[in-house]
């Protein structure tokens, strides 16, 4: 018969309408899924009772396909058609891929995302995520003994819309329902707020495999914000095993090895790391392919000076989410360890240090992030009753519209809590204009060309009005798992036009964060950047203002020094606007301004005379 | 007759109390609906009414409201393990009939 499980006071479920739920971890490296049942957050193990499926995929000529450990061993046999991190290429170009050239997959770029040829055929990071997805979901059909109806996936803070529509696409094409994408942080905050149910100002501190994130998050009455986020993409665990690879390659003076004693190598540096959590001195013990045997006796000390260094360069980002956050270390209440790497003493000690404060580490810092996804899950589900409470996440980079000359207007500022809605108005630039081009950029800095494009699209049928007349209110919407669209509408006539934003790919985490620092740092060169184009826009404007009243009265007001005299300042504008220096063009715009002042006096005069002429007084002065 | 837990039902609820962090026991009911019949009804009880029956079995107080309790009575509730999935089972020497699932039962 079937099993049953204890449910929330008057939340039974009639039978057969279990309303199962799970929450998914879906690691670079590792890969977890977590279901609530009695009323207890728990990860699902496999039948050998394995918690982390390695986020590892083979594809076999006969069109089969391996996940997890099985075809994690045969990632050295093998290497070519198994795919391994597969998380750093989703939604992903073959450009933004940094060290395509050191892996050993057939890439096949692709408008859009990369794909990867296999023995199996062409496969995109979507379908191979799929892979993953799909063994965790059996896993948990089997284990929970029924269909389920939906799952939160969680997705590291700094992924952009490309990357969290291409995890909700690998979703769908596992067969899960996703009730919701949430951040990595915010699930460990879940996990450890509702379990210990506490309130304030916490700091997530996630240092997993490959990857370090920061965020900064309060609790309180039950509702989870996420105040600012900030990290370094390729900082992580394995750098400490590199760390000790390396001491090993000088200390027994080796050089450049094969690719299996790499591998081997590492293999053992990796342990070593492990050991030392909990003693204070581990021996290395290893045979290369040539025969030669490595015997070397690492010590907790020697580990922790060698990576000083790297425990540090977490530091920096902890000190600039609080200043995005406005907030000092003293006002953190709690700080969440998250990631494997956390074990290591001197990462917890670092952290102490930093925070004044022993951090959390009470739950497993593997598990953490799932053992969050699947309570959010189990309540999204409607399977908890009273207290509901809200999730609130922020955007990590700003998004904005490109504006006359190549510049970025931002209308969501950066770490703005999502879900969230905000609109500018804009107008027509010239004469007449009938359409206008929405360009949505990503980004803190000036030009749009430093930023980053998510798409165009186009606002047609604005009635011809005068330049600045029409009233385009551009809106942009974010929606709860961070994905945005974007409407623009003239408010005179109504006519409208719209856009769920097609990720672009083309951006990496790396980027993402050189982005952020770039904004600082070049903040005074954007500024003059900016001065510079607003100068040209305004000097172009005003040349082709001159040139078409030239054209209709140059003729017959002006005599010809006067036109020439107007042509060699006119020319003199537009030398100054090639040049870089924006005080240049202001004082040549200055110039062509104070030399057509008589013809503007006099084309005006005309106009009146013409508009006046055939009218009686008693006409105008109704 | 009464209701009684096993030693490794009793284990788990006693587990699963502690970790929910609030709750004076177990509530057991059924209710008129399902493919058979009746289904069970097993929730966390954080308060009793001054109608229900009270049984204690391995430290654990059962609730069980009247209307319910011809259903059930002489009922032992375990704790089992089947391949993946894991749960609570109902032994219930009542019951006649019941679907192919087990999830609903008639007597």
């Amino acid at each position: 018969m079937a099993l049953l499980q204890i449910s929330e006071p008057g939340l039974s479920t009639a039978p057969h309408q279990h309303r199962l739920a799970i929450g998914i971890d879906l690691g670079t490296t590792n890969s977890l899924v977590a279901t609530v049942r009695n009323g207890i957050s728990a990860v699902l193990n496999d039948s050998e009772g394995r918690a982390l499926l390695p986020s590892v995929v083979r594809y076999h000529a006969d069109g089969g396909v391996q996940v997890g450990d099985a075809a994690q061993s045969a990632q050295s046999e093998d290497p070519v058609n198994t795919i391994v991190s597969v998380k750093r290429f989703m939604g992903r170009g073959l450009k933004d891929v940094a060290d395509v050239m050191s892996l050993p997959y057939r890439f096949v770029d692709e408008p859009g995302m990369l794909k990867l040829r296999t023995v199996a055929g062409v496969k995109s990071p979507v379908e191979i995520s799929a892979e993953i997805l799909k063994s965790l979901r059996e896993r948990a059909e089997q284990a929970l003994g029924g269909e389920l109806v939906g799952a939160v996936i969680t997705v590291p803070a700094y992924f952009d819309d490309a990357q969290r529509q291409a995890t909700k696409d690998a979703a769908r094409l596992a067969g899960l329902n996703v009730l919701r994408l949430l951040n990595e942080p915010t699930a460990a905050a879940i996990a450890y707020g509702l379990d210990n149910a506490a309130e304030g100002i916490y700091a997530v501190y996630d240092l997993g495999g490959g990857t370090f994130d920061i965020s900064i998050l309060r609790l309180s009455r039950g509702v989870f914000e996420v105040l600012a986020a900030n990290g370094d993409s390729a900082l992580g665990g394995d750098d400490f095993d590199h760390r000790i690879y390396c001491w090993l390659l000088e200390k027994n003076g080796l050089s450049a090895l094969g690719a299996q004693d790499t591998r081997l190598l590492l293999t053992r540096a990796r342990a070593a790391k492990e050991e030392l959590t909990d003693r204070s001195e581990t021996r290395i013990a290893a045979v290369l392919g040539s025969g030669e045997v490595i015997d070397t006796v690492l010590t907790r000390q020697d580990f922790q000076e060698m990576t000083q260094n790297l425990v540090a360069r977490t530091i920096q980002p902890l000190r600039r989410a609080l200043r995005d956050a406005g907030l000092t270390v003293d006002e953190v209440k709690g700080v969440v360890m998250v990631g494997g790497a956390t074990r290591m003493p001197q990462v917890q000690r670092a952290v102490a240090d930093f925070f004044k404060q022993t951090p959390l580490t009470n739950l497993d810092p593997d598990k953490v992030v799932a053992l969050g996804a699947a309570i959010q899950a189990n309540v999204l589900a409607g399977n908890r009753g009273g207290d509901e409470w809200l999730l609130l996440d922020v955007c990590p980079l700003s998004l904005g519209i490109e504006t006359m000359g190549g510049l970025t207007e931002k209308i969501i500022p950066r770490n703005s809590t999502i879900p969230t809605a905000r609109a500018q108005d804009f107008t027509t630039f010239k004469d007449g204009q009938t359409a206008m081009s929405i360009h949505v950029v990503q980004g803190e800095r000036e030009l749009v060309s430093d930023c980053r494009s998510l798409a165009r699209f186009e606002l047609r049928g604005i009635p011809p009005m005068v330049a600045g007349a029409a009233r385009i209110r551009v809106t942009y919407q974010i929606d709860a798992d961070g994905l945005l669209s974007v409407s623009a509408r003239e408010q005179t006539s109504g006519v409208e036009s719209h856009i769920v934003v097609k990720p672009s790919y083309g951006l990496s985490d790396a980027e993402i964060t050189q982005m952020l620092q770039d904004s600082t740092q070049y903040a005074r060169d954007d500024m003059l950047a900016r001065a510079l184009r607003e100068q040209q826009v305004e000097a172009g404007q005003l040349l082709e203002a001159v040139q078409s009243a030239l054209d209709q009265d140059g003729a017959d007001l002006l005599g010809e020094d006067e036109r020439a005299r107007i042509a060699t300042v006119m020319h003199r504008v537009r030398e100054a606007m090639q040049g870089s220096d924006h005080q240049a063009i202001k004082k040549a715009v200055t110039q062509l301004n104070e030399a057509t002042v008589q013809f503007a006096q006099a084309r005006m005069d005309r106009n009146v005379a013409r508009a006046l002429t055939g009218h009686r007084i008693a006409d105008l002065d109704r | 007759m009464a209701i009684t837990l096993t030693e490794t039902a009793a284990q788990h609820v006693r587990n699963f109390l502690t970790k929910r962090g609030k709750g004076i026991g177990l509530r057991l009911g059924v209710r008129t609906s399902g493919c058979s019949g009746m289904a069970y009804k097993l929730e966390f009880a954080d308060e009793a009414t001054d109608s229900d029956v009270r049984f204690e079995s391995g430290g654990i107080t059962l609730l069980v409201d009247p209307q319910s309790l011809p259903y059930i009575d002489g009922m032992e509730l375990d704790y089992t393990r089947e391949g993946l999935n894991e749960g609570f089972k109902f032994n219930n020497p009542n019951v006649t009939n019941q679907c192919g699932c087990g999830e609903s039962f008639s007597v």
